[in-house]
């Protein structure tokens, strides 16, 4: 069981110039398995995700870890859509965050090597990491954010166009870091992929959570016209 | 026409005879102008990387202050550095003035804002991408600056290129502080000024030639030791 977790969300609202980016909120999430966010485009699940993870403004509101914020920080990570490429090696770009963590030069570079044996990349250790494919930038962001064993992940869209076995080997990962514990928050576009991974779903409209529940009581029948319309494939606006 | 081809073969003569007085300034030349890039760089480079992660009032004011200095004329520099090391200026004890020492002092001051402005251009750049990134992953300002400067590192080396550039081919602010002192001071760039003055053309004009190749040793060798232009992208 982690530290951080449960997390709290009381009402929190994020804003830009103005403009209601996202809230309110609110929202516990706690024990293990995998939370999936779906909405339509513009519903704000980016913005959702960026302000739990705390690298989106604060409003109003609160968002409160089972720790300090300080140490709730340093045990989350977030993957983005477009995965971001440190200009270094493979190798170094997975070895990044245990080096900034003060781990050794040596043993940051081992288990980085370890980890990219695990999903496939061990073979592209000392290519630039800006010149690998989609998918493979994909599963080197990811092993980024995993490398540090964090109790929380976010993860915005990580299959955003990526093809079906890259899919799959992604799903793969992260299966496996359910398994060991880690709570993972993603959202998705591709409803194979939710009803594949759910464990709970957060149905985000107009920057509120609309609709939620169990994935397999939400994907049997919503409780609201929109989720039910969202999940025929209908357009939801 | 007659004191280019006499030049050239003087150069030419100089240079494979090994003219221990050549030799000498032309190393001087050097040594000066390295040592003022290699100050300049330590300077200029954490400078840049700070105006471009950190938020703060005179932000903008600096940079705009940096791109316009820029352009900074070598005389005025040269004769600002001579009245604060001049004997009767606040920092006379120290003894400095027509020392290599004061030369390399003025040439930090001129390419200082030169390095940092091109420095800055590009760590804005990696900043923009790597921004969310490095912000989600929770790294301190120094792990920020560190980063960045290391990895733009080819960015950085083309700023640093632009400043030796200028510093090596600069002759009034060092002509004014080191004072063109012969076995001292002198430098191939105070050199030429003089044998011009002299009317000694060819000698003037191989020593150019020699500057010229000086500084074209010099960029291709660090281009060369930086294998820019090979391999990634970076």
């Amino acid at each position: 069981m982690s530290k951080l977790l449960p997390l709290t969300v009381t009402e929190a609202v994020s804003r830009k110039r103005g403009q209601t980016l996202v809230g309110p909120v609110s929202l516990r999430l706690e024990g293990q398995g995998i939370t999936v966010v779906i909405g339509p485009n513009g519903s704000g699940k980016t913005s959702f995700l960026s302000l739990l993870h705390g690298i989106a403004r604060l409003s109003s509101g609160t968002i409160q870890w089972a720790c300090p914020i300080e140490e709730a920080r340093h045990a989350q990570a977030f993957v983005f859509q477009r995965p971001v490429m440190l200009r270094r090696s493979v190798l170094d770009n997975a070895a990044y965050p245990l080096r900034i963590r003060g781990v050794a030069r040596a043993e940051a570079r081992a288990r980085a090597a370890d980890w990219a044996d695990q999903v496939g990349l061990g073979a592209l250790l000392d290519r630039p990491a800006t010149v690998l494919s989609g998918g493979e930038q994909q599963k080197l962001a990811l092993i980024r954010a995993l490398i540090i064993e964090p109790d929380v992940l976010f993860l915005d869209e990580p299959c955003a166009s990526l093809d079906g076995r890259a899919m799959r080997e992604i799903e793969e990962i992260l299966l496996a870091a359910r398994d060991r514990g880690t709570r993972l928050v993603m959202s998705t576009h591709d409803m194979g992929q939710a009803r594949r991974l759910a464990d709970e779903v957060l149905f985000l409209f107009r920057g509120r959570i609309h609709d939620s529940g169990p994935a397999g009581a939400f994907f049997d029948g919503p409780a609201t016209p929109q989720a039910r319309a969202f999940l025929r494939g209908d357009i939801v606006e | 026409m007659v004191d280019l081809w006499s030049g050239l073969s003087q150069a030419f003569w100089l240079m494979v005879t090994f003219d221990p007085e050549l030799v000498e300034i032309a190393l001087r030349s050097l040594r000066v102008t390295l040592s003022a890039l290699v100050v300049a760089s330590l300077i200029a480079f954490p400078l840049a990387a700070m105006l471009a992660v950190r938020r703060f009032r005179w932000r903008r004011t600096i940079i705009a202050l940096l791109n316009a200095l820029m352009g900074l004329p070598p005389v005025v520099v040269g004769l600002i550095v001579y009245v604060l090391l001049s004997r009767s200026g606040p920092l006379g004890v120290l003894g400095l003035l027509f020392t290599p020492t004061a030369m390399i002092i003025a040439q930090t001051i001129i390419i200082v804002p030169l390095i940092a402005s091109i420095a800055h251009q590009s760590l804005r750049e990696l900043w923009a991408e790597y921004h969310d990134l490095l912000i989600s992953m929770n790294v301190t300002e120094r792990q920020k600056i560190h980063t960045l400067i290391w990895d733009s590192r080819r960015a950085l080396l083309t700023a640093a290129l632009a400043g030796f550039g200028r510093a090596i081919g600069e002759v009034g602010a060092i002509m004014i502080v080191g004072g063109n002192i012969d076995h001292a001071t002198r430098v191939l760039t105070t050199a030429i000024a003089l044998e011009t003055g002299k009317g000694e053309f060819a000698l003037a004009l191989a020593l150019g030639f020699v500057l010229i190749g000086l500084a074209v040793a010099v960029n291709l060798g660090i281009h060369w030791l930086g294998r820019t232009e090979r391999g990634g992208r970076w």
